[in-house]
């Protein structure tokens, strides 16, 4: 009897220690990103408070109209088309990136061909070429051809820089797909691509906003190549600008905060809206080959 | 019938696009890289890209401490926080597989750090650390663990952990997701057998639970290995390599040699260094995938 009531009380410490654990963990998980967003909403002088000011005492959205210039003293920093440039090269390198994407990972979801492994550990190694190391060439040669500090110039590069992965992730959504759908409609006369569009580009379609969505975000977040390719308001995309903020002996922090925020939103709302798909993609795609 | 209209083709032609933008953005830059690295070159002096000195730039960075330094601490910054990765995000892994309510939510909440720009992960724990305004020393004086500000990025040591404390803070997530996968595609089966035959919690997870996660763990390697570089930006934003270059990473002393001192040639050996390690370490990763996976083929 007591052995029992023992367990059951031993049983409910572990579980609030389980809990507190986790709860904890949380805390660590969150903290350092929602002090961030906290700040942007607070004023320089709330920020740069000695003794510190735990709780905001004037929340304000002046901030974020400073660095759009609305307010009445204006930052010279056009974080408006840095935003611009940011969402206009990301977004259409992730559309070029998806479609070869697409062809490459059914490419390797649904032929057997000569060299087929050492293609895509090819694929892969190339992409692990760190991204200071390839800026120097590719410096050199867009000065060559003069697209430094063109939108065009840092597409290119984000379209090779999403390709490898976005076809490991493709290739594991139609990897996922029973082949014998596909072999069904062409029995019934369907020919490979219709196939294609009307029974496998449906079933994989969330899976390939996944991979979307993560060539989006890895071109949205880049900074190592962005940095040396850009030079002006025509291509400088938001993470480098977030260096403006920074002069040789402060920062403006309360400024950098409000930034951060517009790096941050876009990236966690699609995070958000794709995680299962994205799990599914790498570890189904990776595990049973 | 020509090539390309046959069967076997079409998987080349399907993989067409994608070799030719790896091969025009990645490889002839590599090729070109390649050759710059036997030069003199110097961004300031366009004719000293013909001025070949054969293995002169990589005789000089073998020979040099002030490459091996930030080579050698490049090595150890991977190791320390790679190992320590794996460790916080199995240890997440289990526990979050023991909770019982919201597991999802929390998936949710652990996969953020993994979308945050690494430079504003910099950016991030620069503010937290900031000797004067950072929340770590406002917390440690307000509880009065600590009577002045500790200088986290100006000392040498605090700043190599504060570093290390961003890189595990942006990175740790990718393991625990992957690993938390793992956990929930494991049969129940051999887990009650085990049980059944009389095996304690530690043989369990040794044996059965381990092996299988295996395959999660170097899917997380792998896909970490193609972006380790990204530390590069946490290190620019949080001390810049500084102070007096004890903080200097391998990649962080290339954009120094290229572009701030402008010996391009020289900056490309040390890429070359760089991008082989690179390249080595996810060939290796790679391999173990393929290996676990073929191994857990043959157990199923």
């Amino acid at each position: 009897m007591s052995l029992a009531v023992e367990s059951q009380t031993s049983k409910q410490l572990k579980r609030a220690g389980l809990t507190a654990l986790t709860f904890l963990l949380m805390v660590v998980m969150c903290v350092p990103g929602l002090w961030v967003v906290l700040s942007a909403f607070r004023p320089n002088g709330e920020i740069l408070a000695k003794p510190p000011v735990w709780v905001p005492e004037a929340p304000t959205f002046d901030n974020f109209r400073k660095i759009f210039g609305l307010g009445t003293d204006q930052v010279a920093i056009p974080v408006g088309s840095y935003f611009m440039n940011s969402l206009i090269i990301a977004l259409t390198s992730t559309v070029i990136a998806l479609a070869i994407g697409m062809a490459g990972g059914y490419a390797f979801a649904r032929y057997r061909f000569r060299g087929k492994g050492g293609i895509f550990l090819g694929l892969m190694l190339f992409r692990a070429v760190p991204g200071i190391a390839l800026s120097l060439p590719v410096f050199i040669l867009w000065s060559k051809m003069s697209i430094i500090d063109t939108k065009l110039g840092l597409i290119i590069v984000y379209v090779s820089l999403n390709v490898p992965f976005t076809i490991w992730l493709i290739d594991g959504f139609f990897r996922q797909i029973p082949l014998s759908l596909s072999e069904a409609a062409q029995v019934d006369g369907c020919t490979r691509w219709q196939a294609f569009w009307k029974i496998e580009f449906p079933l994989a379609r969330s899976g390939i906003a996944a991979a979307g969505v993560f060539a989006f975000l890895t071109s949205w977040n880049e900074f190592a190549l962005a940095s040396q390719l850009t030079r002006s308001t025509t291509s400088k995309t938001l993470p480098v600008g977030l260096l403006d903020f920074t002069a040789q002996f402060t920062i403006d922090w309360a400024g950098m905060c409000a930034m951060a925020v517009i790096i941050i939103i876009p990236a966690l709302i699609l995070t958000f809206l794709v995680q299962k798909h994205l799990i599914a993609g790498l570890t189904f795609g990776g595990v049973k080959g | 019938m020509p090539f390309w209209r046959r069967e076997s083709a079409t998987p080349f032609l399907l993989l067409t696009p994608a070799m030719l933008t790896m091969a025009f953005v990645v490889i002839v830059p590599l090729i070109f890289s390649m050759y710059t690295s036997f030069t003199g070159y110097r961004l300031v002096k366009p004719d000293s890209l013909y001025d070949w000195v054969g293995f002169r730039n990589y005789a000089r960075i073998l020979s040099d401490w002030d490459f091996w330094v930030p080579f050698g601490r490049t090595v150890l910054f991977l190791t320390i926080v790679l190992n320590l990765e794996f460790l916080l995000g199995l240890g997440i892994a289990l526990l979050i597989n023991r909770i019982t309510w919201g597991q999802r939510t929390l998936r949710t909440i652990m996969m953020f750090p993994m979308m945050f720009s690494p430079i504003l992960v910099g950016f991030q724990f620069k503010f937290l650390f900031n000797d004067n305004i950072g929340i770590v020393n406002n917390a440690l004086q307000s509880l009065g663990l600590s009577d002045g500000a500790i200088a986290w990025l100006v000392d040498a040591k605090l700043a190599f952990f504060s570093i290390a404390i961003a890189e595990i803070w942006m990175s740790t997530s990718v393991f625990a997701i992957l690993l938390l996968a793992g956990l929930f595609a494991m049969p129940r089966d051999p887990l009650e057998a085990a049980k059944v035959d009389g095996c304690n919690p530690w043989q369990t997870f040794r044996h059965i639970t381990l092996p299988f996660l295996m395959p999660f763990a170097y899917i997380a390697m792998a896909i970490r290995s193609l972006d380790v570089a990204r530390a590069y930006d946490i290190v620019t934003v949080m001390t810049d390599g500084g102070p007096a270059g004890r903080t200097e990473l391998l990649w962080t002393l290339i954009a120094r040699v290229g572009y701030d001192n402008s010996r391009m040639g020289m900056a490309n050996a040390m890429a070359y260094v760089s991008t082989i390690l690179s390249i080595l370490f996810t060939w290796y990763f790679y391999r173990k995938l393929v290996a676990a996976r073929r191994y857990m083929g043959g157990a199923q």
